[in-house]
């Protein structure tokens, strides 16, 4: 008898984090060297954003920190820079680097929302799509269709704008930041929705699905329930991808002007008030959040494509 | 009984249903976004209140409501918006208090001659690398190509515009980085394509704009060529004792020209929606910077009627690259009989 206990102790399935090391996944994710320091950049990225509070050396967002006779220093590698301002100033004696470190905590705030944003959005409409079919299906995916012709920024600048109108000229920070959060949600949605509907077709055939529906189960708790948590996998992958393109829109609407205001800039905004300063010769004004801004989206797109193949056998 | 006289006429019979399919399926689509449009006009701001000062009285507000129509049904209102629309009257833009049709034909020419530029120079570009890096997969500069469209497809249009100014314009000096320079006018179209200055101004947003394109296409030819390359009737044009020459270039990179030319007709349509971001880089006076000054000022005229011209120009390329399909590829006209 305790000889028995002790094997089914010892054939106990291994703990979640021992399966996640143990995986393919892992194993893919070891043997890529690129991969592992994109992933690093991610985290450094993330980590810098989360603790802008207590990293950056100066609150942008405080009018009393600001000093003009501190406007436009160089970088400190350069003879006219300053301690502590190690990537330079702009016109307002704002520090950059503190400029950058909160920027990047609007730009992932505006990404990671906006894509939480468009996966609910789609994930609904493509499981009501898929599970319901006729009518439904027809028309959530007419629309997906007709959307898909355009340009997920011109759709955005159109959300913009009509928001805009109906919200009425100026909008407060918070606003502006909700605004772009719902025109990035209603311009990502498709895909999600395509890509949900596609593997409830197939889902909602099997046995389970069936023995859910002759227990007596209401449809949407099948749907819910059972059907989601199935579906749920490629979800992830297209997240990921899509929240490197997030943080472009945001970055573009904002540089377009119709984005985050001077007053809480985001990366793109940054720019945007850089891009004055070329031709008179303050580049790192510009240059220094262009450059946070490519490499955070080139290193969430590398972990992304990985992502991809990693948990999608096929392309292996 | 056969219905057709011979198979010929039965084809073209089938291409002329496919045709007329795709056709009504484009009005669809044009009808829906027309109803969207419609909306955006109609109920995002009111339209009185763009013509009337603050202070106008109750009474005079009606008086212009009615002589706009604004208190007829919705239905009806949708239906002349839509007829005036197909006559191209989109309405008063609030902005300029001018007729947003002007405005939009004003600003076409720069904004087509920026696209075809940046077509050109994506597909030359775009074609000549993805044949290179299929033909020499492992020479150095075939990595080169590599790095560059994974930066091509990871850095937004906009840095690329302003990298490129900051080294083309500050600190080198050699190119112009706002504006068209000098234009000929040939008739109401304005052209930049005649004057050096003009050519000269088209040098950087072209390659900013196509840069994504030519990424695109670099990836499409080097992967259709590596999968022609292996396939059985090159082997066998090797076999016949061709010139290494001839096989590339004759047999390999025809075969390979149809999915992209069908991709960078399909791309035409994104190229003139991205414009917008470039033409606001480089200050480019085209329909997309209209639009982008639209949105900044609740010009709701001016964005409904830009909506509808890009999903027309979107709807016309998806129907003629879908028709020239079937023509330039007899493959797919078996299939044409199935209903879609």
């Amino acid at each position: 008898m305790a000889d028995a206990r002790t094997t089914t102790l010892a054939a106990k399935p291994p703990g979640f984090l021992a399966r996640a090391l143990d995986s393919d996944v892992w194993a893919s994710f070891t043997r890529s060297k690129l991969t592992m320091a994109a992933a690093a950049v991610t985290i450094l990225f993330f980590a810098a954003a989360l603790l802008a509070g207590l990293v950056s050396p100066q609150d942008p967002f405080n009018p009393a920190e600001l000093e003009l006779i501190n406007s436009r220093l160089p970088p400190i590698w350069d003879a006219e820079g300053q301690r502590p301002f190690m990537l330079g100033t702009d016109d307002q004696g704002r520090d950059m680097l503190s400029a950058i470190l909160y920027g990047l905590r609007i730009s992932l705030l505006v990404g990671f929302m906006g894509v939480a944003f468009a996966a609910t959005l789609g994930i609904t409409l493509g499981l009501l799509a898929g599970y319901l079919g006729g009518v439904t299906d027809t028309l959530i995916m007419r629309i997906a269709d007709v959307q898909l012709t355009f340009p997920a920024i011109l759709i955005a600048l159109l959300v913009d704008g009509v928001a805009k109108s109906v919200l009425g000229g100026h909008l407060d920070p918070a606003t502006t930041l909700s605004v772009l959060v719902f025109s990035i949600g209603l311009s990502f949605w498709v895909q999600y929705a395509r890509t949900v509907r596609g593997s409830v077709l197939v889902e909602k055939n099997k046995d389970y699905v069936a023995a859910a529906r002759l227990i007596g189960l209401p449809a949407p708790v099948i749907m819910a329930r059972h059907v989601l948590p199935n579906v749920l996998g490629p979800v992830l992958v297209i997240a990921t991808i899509n929240l490197a393109l997030a943080i472009i829109t945001e970055a573009t609407l904002s540089f377009l002007g119709s984005g985050m205001p001077d007053t809480m800039p985001s990366l793109g905004t940054l720019i945007r008030i850089g891009n004055n300063y070329l031709f008179s010769g303050e580049w790192w004004i510009v240059a220094f959040p262009g450059i946070a801004l490519a490499l955070l989206v080139l290193a969430i797109n590398l972990v992304g494509d990985w992502l991809r193949d990693a948990l999608n056998p096929r392309l292996r | 009984m056969p219905l057709f006289k011979n198979a010929d006429a039965a084809r073209e019979t089938a291409m002329l249903a496919f045709t007329i399919r795709r056709a009504l399926q484009a009005l669809g689509v044009l009808l829906a976004v027309g109803i969207i449009a419609f909306a955006m006009f109609r109920f995002a701001g009111d339209p009185v209140n763009q013509i009337v000062s603050i202070d106008t009285p109750a009474a005079e507000r009606e008086e212009v409501r009615r002589s706009l129509g604004l208190d007829d049904p919705v239905p009806v209102q949708f239906g002349r918006y839509f007829l005036r629309a197909a006559q191209g009257n989109f309405g008063i833009s609030y902005q300029f208090r001018q007729p947003v049709a002007q405005l939009l034909i004003d600003r076409m020419p720069a904004t087509l001659e920026l696209a075809f530029c940046a077509t050109v120079f994506a597909l030359t570009f775009g074609i000549l690398m993805g044949v290179y890096s299929a033909l020499r997969r492992d020479s150095l500069l075939s990595k080169l190509f590599q790095a560059v469209s994974l930066v091509g497809i990871s850095l937004p249009t906009f840095l690329i515009g302003i990298l490129l100014i900051y080294l083309f314009s500050v600190t080198l000096g050699l190119l112009p980085s706002y504006g068209r320079g000098d234009t000929v006018r040939l008739g109401w179209w304005t052209s930049g394509l005649f004057t050096l200055s003009g050519l000269k101004a088209l040098i950087m947003p072209s390659i900013t704009l196509g840069l994504f394109q030519m990424t695109l296409i670099m990836r499409l030819v080097r992967a259709e060529m590596l999968e022609v390359l292996r396939s059985d009737y090159i082997r066998f044009a090797r076999a016949r004792g061709l010139k290494t020459r001839a096989i590339h270039f004759g047999h390999a990179l025809k075969n390979t020209l149809v999915p992209v030319i069908t991709i960078a007709g399909l791309q035409l349509g994104a190229i003139i929606a991205f414009a917008i971001i470039t033409e606001t880089v480089f200050q480019w006076p085209g329909m997309g910077l209209l639009f982008v000054q639209a949105v900044q000022n609740v010009d709701i005229p001016i964005m409904a009627a830009y909506l509808l011209l890009v999903a027309a120009i979107f709807v016309t390329i998806n129907l003629i690259v879908d028709i020239l399909y079937t023509v330039v590829d007899p493959r797919l006209r078996s299939t044409l009989r199935q209903p879609v």
